[in-house]
């Protein structure tokens, strides 16, 4: 199984996550996102939405994250990400959504340099700042009376595969003040003492620049 | 102001859904959609997102995180679309399956329908709009909007290509479809994207409104849409 992907996207983060928590193992293929390397024919042809990451998973490709985890989650079930409750699950993916529709499109690199060049550098931080926020306090209103140890239980699941990326990289680089939203830096702190957590973060991949 | 859709009868009928909607909202005809395609009645319940009503004390005592469309299943309310649909799909699995078996054709799902709720509706929802016609100026949106569905279209356009028949990604109706169906539609008719670029979104589109349960979903046959100018 290969992955195409980059140590920054959040959306990369996601699936690395999920990978490790599930035991499979993956070679890890590096998309220079700075050099804009996805804007060549060749990835073009693994996404023509030139995102990363990309599963080749035999000759199976998926790309998209969501598609990808939901693609894992039913081919290799070990370690299963969505429980088998229908409202727990519901639950799952309704934080995920929040996520993957909410937030991360609206705070993307690209969309973030359209602000900046049109409407200047402090627009482009209080953007940023609204849109996590305003997605953080959804997911804190979801999640308070059901998290636990991790999102929606005393298992790591999907909610948890979404949220670890969004919160690493949103307090990193928007300097979130997560001090108000409790529940979500309860459960930040639960992720860091996984090993499976610590594998997946940025750093911790083969084209992390020192 | 609730419009009841449909009756109920007989003893063992579960409570009826209720569908919180705004007759404009792209992910609200998605689940309209899914909803006419499984023939399970519901209860739509007008929330005006124009007018802030997702914000109401009313709507927040239903549905905390302020999102439209929720549906409410008896005392459990769910939010966003995609989990929505996921949601009808495993408790109700004899009526209209969304997903095919095959797990490759169920990824093309999955990635046509990200496609939509990731990059390309987002960036047209209202308050992007506004945020960018305040900051950058009033003939920008709609230019933004136009760049964001096209690159979208194009992407779709190659990832169905070879899996594309009647419909999305074969010949049934799939949850791709449930998605596609309210982009193109807001594409054509909210945003003039020109079409003709787009080949088999073009003929999805056509495909889509001789279908009952596609056409009685559309915004303009909501209890809550405005009557038609004269």
């Amino acid at each position: 199984m290969d992955m195409d992907t980059h140590n920054q996207s959040s959306c990369s983060w996601r699936v690395r996550f999920a990978l490790n928590l599930k035991g499979i193992s993956y070679e890890y293929k590096a998309v220079d996102l700075r050099k804009e390397e996805q804007y060549t024919a060749e990835f073009e042809k693994l996404n023509p939405m030139y995102f990363v990451p990309v599963l080749v998973d035999g000759d199976t490709m998926v790309s998209d994250s969501f598609a990808i985890l939901l693609y894992l989650e039913e081919k290799y079930p070990q370690k299963a990400l969505l429980p088998r409750d229908l409202r727990l699950k519901a639950l799952n993916l309704q934080a995920a959504s929040i996520i993957s529709s909410s937030v991360q499109p609206l705070q993307m690199l690209n969309l973030l340099k359209y602000i900046e060049e049109k409407a200047g550098p402090e627009e482009r931080l209080s953007w940023a700042r609204y849109v996590i926020e305003r997605g953080f306090q959804a997911l804190e209103k979801l999640l308070e009376n059901v998290a636990t140890r991790y999102a929606t239980g005393d298992e790591v699941c999907l909610a948890d595969v979404f949220l670890a990326p969004q919160i690493g990289a949103s307090t990193l680089r928007f300097q979130i003040d997560m001090v108000k939203f409790p529940t979500l830096r309860r459960i930040h702190e639960s992720y860091k003492t996984l090993p499976e957590y610590t594998a997946s973060l940025p750093e911790s991949q083969p084209d992390a620049t020192i | 102001m609730a419009a009841a859709v449909g009756v109920a009868s007989g003893a063992d009928v579960p409570s009826k859904l209720k569908l919180y909607s705004y007759f404009r909202s792209s992910c609200s005809f998605r689940v309209r959609i899914a909803l006419n395609l499984k023939g399970l009645e519901y209860e739509y319940v007008p929330v005006n997102l124009l007018k802030g009503e997702q914000f109401g004390a009313e709507f927040s005592k239903v549905n905390p995180i302020n999102y439209v469309p929720a549906l409410a299943d008896g005392d459990f309310v769910i939010s966003d679309s995609f989990a929505i649909l996921m949601y009808l799909e495993e408790k109700y699995p004899q009526h209209h399956p969304l997903l095919p078996s095959d797990l490759r054709k169920r990824a093309i799902n999955y990635q046509a329908a990200n496609i939509v709720s990731s990059s390309i509706q987002p960036l047209q929802n209202l308050y992007v709009l506004k945020f960018i016609e305040e900051k950058v100026g009033p003939s920008e949106p709609l230019a933004w909007v136009q760049y964001h569905i096209g690159r979208g279209f194009s992407a779709l356009e190659k990832v169905l290509a070879d899996h594309a028949g009647k419909y999305a990604t074969g010949d049934e109706v799939c949850l791709a479809d449930v998605f596609l169906a309210p982009q193109i539609y807001a594409a054509v008719k909210r945003f003039n994207v020109d079409m003709s670029q787009y080949p088999i979104l073009s003929k999805l589109h056509e495909a889509y409104s001789e279908i009952p349960a596609f056409h009685d979903a559309m915004p303009e046959n909501q209890p809550d849409a405005p009557e038609p100018q004269a």
